[in-house]
């Protein structure tokens, strides 16, 4: 199956590294009878990992519901997803809650715990690592936040801390369960420029370190240029880069200015 | 592995108390809660300390008792109203090898006039023979000989005030008399006996006096014969024989037997232990409704939240774990209150009913077991709601 379609897949990574993402034929419809509608129809791609990959497109070209069947929260209806070498069509609700252990996921709205410290947030995912003490995993929690600059705030509650420094958090927290695919939706479009970008640097630059395969949802072209490739979704399918699409292209993106 | 050791290895790899963190993090919310159970939790203590605190008094005068075997009427009720039998079959049981010694008491409620205010009120009066043992209590005796003279009465020191200051007039040697059922009588000490619910106050008097206060009892005719039994004799082999040789117009308890008919009559034959069982479940159910409202609307306000769990891997049945944890920890919470107020409310009614209602292990253990099963039933209700936590819908 990754033999076939490693040969027939245009959206190919550059390198041989291994696979992280798999998706061949996937479409997927909401609604039942005449109500029921395509968002996806024959999507095609793969990610490697350790490979940052962004997609774009407009509102309502089914970006968010591609991440939640990667993410392994919806189930597939047709076509293959492989995440992680784990085939999620026709996988059961235990397997895909195995799975979810393995990818890391941030949020637009952030979604932590409001009754939780930022460091009891982190730790929230490095609870999910089996064989490590509470202490060990404290400490963890600990250090992922000095990564991401908030050493200081590790006793703050979420309702104490600015969104940039919430999103933070997040990432923190997804990147302390230690995941192999990162998957991230529109995780600066409550930040300002500056902060978004530096969140998306910080994100790649830690997502390198692990060797861990990012997929990130973004109508933010600042941080275009930050991205190993560009996905650009319409309709439910994946459209060309290139094509007609000079914006897209990472020589062209170079030289946009970052405020 | 031993205790502490598997203790350690649990601390050590213990995880965030999040049940713990979301109870604590909102405190108002965890006030009502504790608020509504403690509620729930005094006012089942109320009604089960009251109800068995009336079980409990209506037998304050029968547990003082000598004897090992009791003879009443068959026609006896209760001790509010105590039937007559032929005190020749107490007489008769003596025949019996095992007795070593009978008691006749006479047993009514007759009025009693409160020196101070001139008022009446009924209050129980035991008649019997001085010389005869009547309580368990070794003191007796001694007192029981001012009875030899006729119109003296011992009078019970915890009946209620409205009897009179009887006590500190006697104990400041000031000559006590009063009036019962028109006659003249003259306190000659006080005993330590106790209230119940059928008799506000106790007075012990003589035979003599007793039938003097009462010249309507038929004579040889009395309400209640002890019985009791030489050391070490089979009470129920004594017992057996005594109702097979003894005629119908008599009854033969034991001790236990006698207390038992007492409790079963307030039990069975009015709606006090109804009425109070009710109240406590009144209780059960506004704490039921309380701690079922905050914790479902604690599920549906973190709702997004538990839904963020599960997408990053957390388990359903751990979400669910979460819930009754917190179930688990307000019942704790909420009982301790509960019981601090139980037992200040117990001393309260102690000081002002004389009822002997008190903390004992078994309502502790059953109040408990009642807000567990409130806390954790709720907890199951608003679990619920859980299934609505959708991770495909967060992104």
């Amino acid at each position: 199956m990754a033999d076939s379609l490693l040969s027939l897949d245009p959206q190919a990574p550059a390198s041989g590294a291994p696979i992280a993402i798999a998706v061949e034929d996937l479409s997927h419809w909401y609604g039942h009878g005449s109500m029921r509608r395509q968002v996806i129809d024959g999507l095609q791609f793969r990610v490697a990992a350790g490979e940052v990959v962004l997609l774009t497109g407009p509102s309502g070209c089914g970006k968010t519901t591609l991440l939640s069947l990667v993410g392994a929260l919806r189930s597939v209806q047709q076509g293959q997803v492989q995440v992680l070498g784990q085939e999620l069509n026709g996988s059961g609700r235990r397997t895909r809650q195995q799975l979810r252990r393995s990818i890391g996921m941030i949020f637009q709205g952030h979604n932590l715990l409001r009754c939780l410290s930022a460091e009891q947030n982190v730790q929230m995912g490095a609870d999910l690592l089996p064989g490590f003490s509470y202490r060990a995993r404290r400490d963890q929690a600990r250090e992922w936040l000095r990564a991401v600059g908030l050493g200081d705030e590790l006793h703050k509650l979420p309702h104490d801390l600015s969104g940039g420094q919430k999103q933070r958090v997040a990432i923190a927290r997804a990147l302390a369960a230690r995941p192999r695919l990162l998957l991230a939706d529109e995780p600066t479009a409550a930040l300002d420029s500056r902060t978004g970008r530096e969140v998306v640097e910080l994100l790649q630059q830690l997502a390198r370190e692990q060797g861990c395969a990012v997929l990130m949802v973004t109508h933010d072209p600042r941080i275009l240029d930050l991205a190993d490739r560009v996905l650009r979704m319409e309709d439910g399918r994946l459209v060309e880069p290139g094509s007609g699409q000079r914006l897209w292209s990472r020589e062209h993106l170079a030289d946009v200015p970052v405020q | 592995m031993n205790p502490l050791a598997w203790l350690t290895a649990w601390w050590g790899s213990r995880r965030i108390p999040l049940a713990w963190l979301l109870l604590t993090r909102q405190p108002v919310r965890l006030a009502v809660a504790l608020a509504g159970i403690s509620f729930a939790g005094i006012l089942m203590f109320m009604q089960f300390g009251f109800r068995d605190g009336l079980f409990d008094a209506s037998v304050t005068i029968h547990r003082l008792f000598d004897a090992d075997l009791v003879l009443i009427s068959p026609r006896s009720s209760s001790s509010v109203s105590m039937a007559g039998f032929p005190r020749r079959r107490l007489v008769q049981a003596l025949a019996d090898p095992e007795v070593t010694g009978v008691t006749p008491v006479h047993w009514s409620l007759l009025l009693w006039r409160n020196p101070e205010t001139r008022a009446t009120r009924s209050i129980l009066t035991l008649g019997f023979e001085p010389t005869d043992p009547l309580f368990t209590d070794p003191g007796l005796a001694a007192k029981a000989r001012v009875l030899s003279e006729r119109g003296r009465v011992l009078f019970d020191e915890l009946s209620r005030p409205e009897f009179g200051p009887v006590a500190p007039w006697f104990k400041q040697g000031r000559t006590v008399e009063s009036e019962i059922s028109g006659k003249r009588i003259r306190v000659g000490g006080l005993v330590s006996l106790g209230t119940s619910f059928g008799a506000d106050g106790n007075l012990l008097t003589s035979s003599e006096t007793f039938l003097q206060l009462l010249p309507n009892t038929p004579p040889g005719s009395i309400e209640v014969g002890l019985v009791r039994l030489r050391p070490g004799a089979d009470v129920a082999a004594v017992q057996a024989r005594l109702r097979r040789e003894l005629p119908s117009d008599v009854q033969v308890l034991t001790k236990a037997g006698f207390i038992a008919f007492e409790q079963d009559y307030w039990r069975t034959s009015t709606s006090i232990g109804f009425i109070f069982t009710l109240g406590a479940g009144m209780g059960f159910v506004v704490g039921c409704v309380i701690v079922y409202q905050i914790l479902y609307s604690d599920v549906s306000d973190h709702l997004p939240e538990y839904a963020t769990l599960m997408a990053m891997g957390y388990r359903l049945t751990h979400l669910l774990g979460v819930v009754a944890r917190e179930g688990l920890l307000l019942a704790i919470l909420g009982y301790i209150p509960a019981f601090a107020a139980g037992q200040g409310l117990y001393l309260v009614v102690r000081n002002a009913t004389n009822l002997p209602v008190a903390m004992d292990t078994g309502r502790a253990t059953l109040v408990f077991s009642l807000i567990l099963i409130m806390c954790m039933g709720s907890a199951a209700l608003a679990m619920r709601r859980l299934g609505d936590a959708d991770p495909a819908e967060i992104f």
